[in-house]
């Protein structure tokens, strides 16, 4: 079964066709990047299988289950976690405090609350968890405003983490960081385990390569190319629109 | 790898922090009737326990979630109306008249948070300041029910056929214990995993519902939480006027409730006692002197707002703060 299946999906505001009949299949352990020049209706897409906007036409399935439609903390329950492009974080609290609220949301409910009643250390244990798996640990205590950019990114993940997602989508992880920090964002989604599946979308074409296993390629509302990195890679169509080769090469 | 600082995010201590001064301040004013407080300070006192009440309420969605109410008093109106109405027309007697009243309270904000959680910001602001014009005028106009414009003289309450809270010492008592217990609940409520949920709300909403929680239901159980308490202080103002007039679901109302809320510092859980006991001392203080006193209090809230956006108690913590870094 399909982690994503995204059937005939458009998107309009007024005129303007944002999106136009896309298909896009992700399979269960994937690491897909959506990739296109601006405009080419990334964001769109991502948000659209985020629940954070409504699509005009088409249908999304996670995992079999249709969730056109759904609201972002609904998709969540479905196993799906996202990061945004612009850091969305609890600038007021501690790093402790951010992840704490992101893994206390699987502890809701009389059920969790008996749950974490009866063990009181769980959340702690998975806050730590966390917070060793984006290696931001030693820094728990700081305030999110007196953090580096880097590490804002990187909370920024754990977040998303914090849910234990089937499946991440990762909107531009690695967007304004350093080469350094970019380094090391890589390292750590690539220590990530391969059965979370991911979808990314990057302008970063060095990143989208290390990353992606598949790579989705937009223009102007559409799918222009669809395949491994080599296929994308060798792609002339995705040279011209997308990597300029065409206009190099002229 | 193992980290090398892991810093729980609260101490521990912190309840035991602030529980220990506020059980001694509720000492000394339970002991104050017995070592002769004068009966106009215990009045104070009351008025002042009321309406921290109110404005603790309203905290609960201005300070914790973020939603500024310009209808807060509306809930306050209601619950001491529906005292009045049910002490009028069927019982006085409090073990009817208490629970109903509040009951009936959050059975009204049922529908007026699902409503106006839906919007946010401005919007919010409007749609309960609506409402509580709404309340005004069905308190004004309709005569039959709530008295209209003369108000709605309340009867002498019972327990159990017995009268009860007759006298200022008994009605300050009582007070004081219903304060307390409401004051522990809601801190309870916001300092549980719940009360953190609605502080992340306040800070990211658009986060929260990315990390899985429903927001909504959040926002409305923080309304109702918050209508619920609002009806207990106006369950005590009606109790201790024995008299309910359509001022007290007044905009205006809910709007001095603000002011004490943001003086004290929204941010505080105690905060709103500290506003609403500034506000009230210096109401009764200036009123004395001159009718302006609403004058002083603008310009005290205007030199607030601008110097120390978390109001008083959020300016005597960053004095404290300093002179605990300054000390080697």
């Amino acid at each position: 079964m399909t982690a994503i299946r995204v059937d005939d999906l458009s998107k309009s505001y007024g005129h303007f066709s944002a999106l136009a009949s896309v298909n896009l299949t992700v399979e269960p352990g994937e690491r897909r990047a959506v990739i296109g020049p601006n405009g080419a209706g990334k964001s769109t897409l991502f948000n659209i299988i985020a629940g954070q906007r409504l699509p005009t036409s088409g249908d999304i399935y996670v995992y079999g289950t249709k969730t056109t439609g759904l609201r972002p903390d609904a998709m969540w329950t479905h196993g799906l976690s996202r990061t945004f492009q612009r850091n969305q974080l609890f600038k007021n609290l501690t790093v402790w405090e951010n992840v704490e609220l992101a893994c206390a949301a699987r502890y809701r409910g009389w059920a969790g609350f008996a749950a974490r009643r009866s063990n009181v250390s769980a959340l702690e244990r998975d806050i730590v968890d966390v917070l060793e798996q984006v290696k931001l640990a030693h820094i728990s205590s700081a305030q999110v405003t007196n953090l580096a950019y880097g590490a804002q990114r990187q909370l920024e993940v754990a977040l998303a983490l914090a849910g234990k997602p089937k499946i991440l989508l990762l909107d531009e992880p690695t967007a304004g960081m350093s080469p350094a920090e970019t380094e090391a964002m890589l390292s750590m989604l690539s220590r990530l385990p391969r059965d979370i599946t991911m979808l990314i979308v990057e302008h970063d074409m060095d990143v989208v390569f290390s990353i992606a296993d598949a790579i989705t390629v937009l223009n102007l509302g559409e799918v222009l190319a669809d395949g491994s990195r080599d296929e994308i890679r060798a792609n002339e169509d995705v040279g011209a629109v997308y990597m300029g080769r065409q206009r190099r090469e002229a | 790898m193992t980290a090398e600082v892991i810093t729980p995010r609260r101490a521990g201590s912190y309840p035991i922090r602030i529980g220990i001064p506020f059980a001694v301040v509720m000492l000394l004013l339970a002991i104050g009737p017995l070592v002769g407080l004068p009966k106009f300070l215990q009045s104070l006192v009351v008025e002042i326990l009321t309406f921290s009440l109110l404005a603790l309420s309203l905290n609960v969605l201005l300070g914790y979630t973020g939603l500024v109410s310009l209808g807060h008093a509306a809930f306050f109106g209601v619950g001491g109306y529906a005292l009045g109405i049910i002490a009028s027309r069927f019982t006085p007697d409090i073990a009817i008249t208490l629970p109903a009243a509040i009951a009936a309270t959050v059975l009204l904000a049922i529908p007026v948070g699902w409503l106006s959680i839906r919007l946010s910001g401005f919007y919010f602001l409007m749609i309960t300041f609506a409402f509580a014009q709404m309340v005004f005028v069905a308190a004004f106009r309709w005569k039959r029910l709530t008295g209209g414009s003369d108000g709605l003289i309340i009867p002498a309450p019972t327990l159990f056929g017995v009268p009860v809270l007759q006298g200022s010492q008994q009605f300050y008592f009582f007070t004081l214990a219903v304060f307390a217990i409401c004051c522990v609940a809601m801190f309870a409520v916001v300092h549980s995993q719940f009360g953190r949920t609605l502080v992340g709300i306040r800070e990211n909403t658009a986060r929260m519902r990315a990390i899985g929680y429903n927001v909504r239901r959040y926002k409305l159980a923080a309304f109702l939480i918050g209508a619920a308490f609002s009806g207990v202080a106006g369950v005590l103002n009606a109790l201790f006027n024995l008299f309910i007039a359509p001022e007290s679901a007044h905009w205006t109302q809910s709007a001095l409730v603000l002011v004490m809320v943001l003086i004290g510092g929204a941010g505080f859980f105690v905060g709103p006692i500290v506003g609403t006991a500034i506000v009230i001392a210096l109401q009764y203080w200036l009123s004395s002197y001159t009718e302006y006193w609403g004058l002083v209090l603008g310009l005290l809230f205007i030199v607030l707002i601008s110097g120390a956006r978390e109001g008083v108690t959020g300016l005597l913590v960053q004095i404290y703060r300093r002179s605990h870094r300054a000390t080697p």
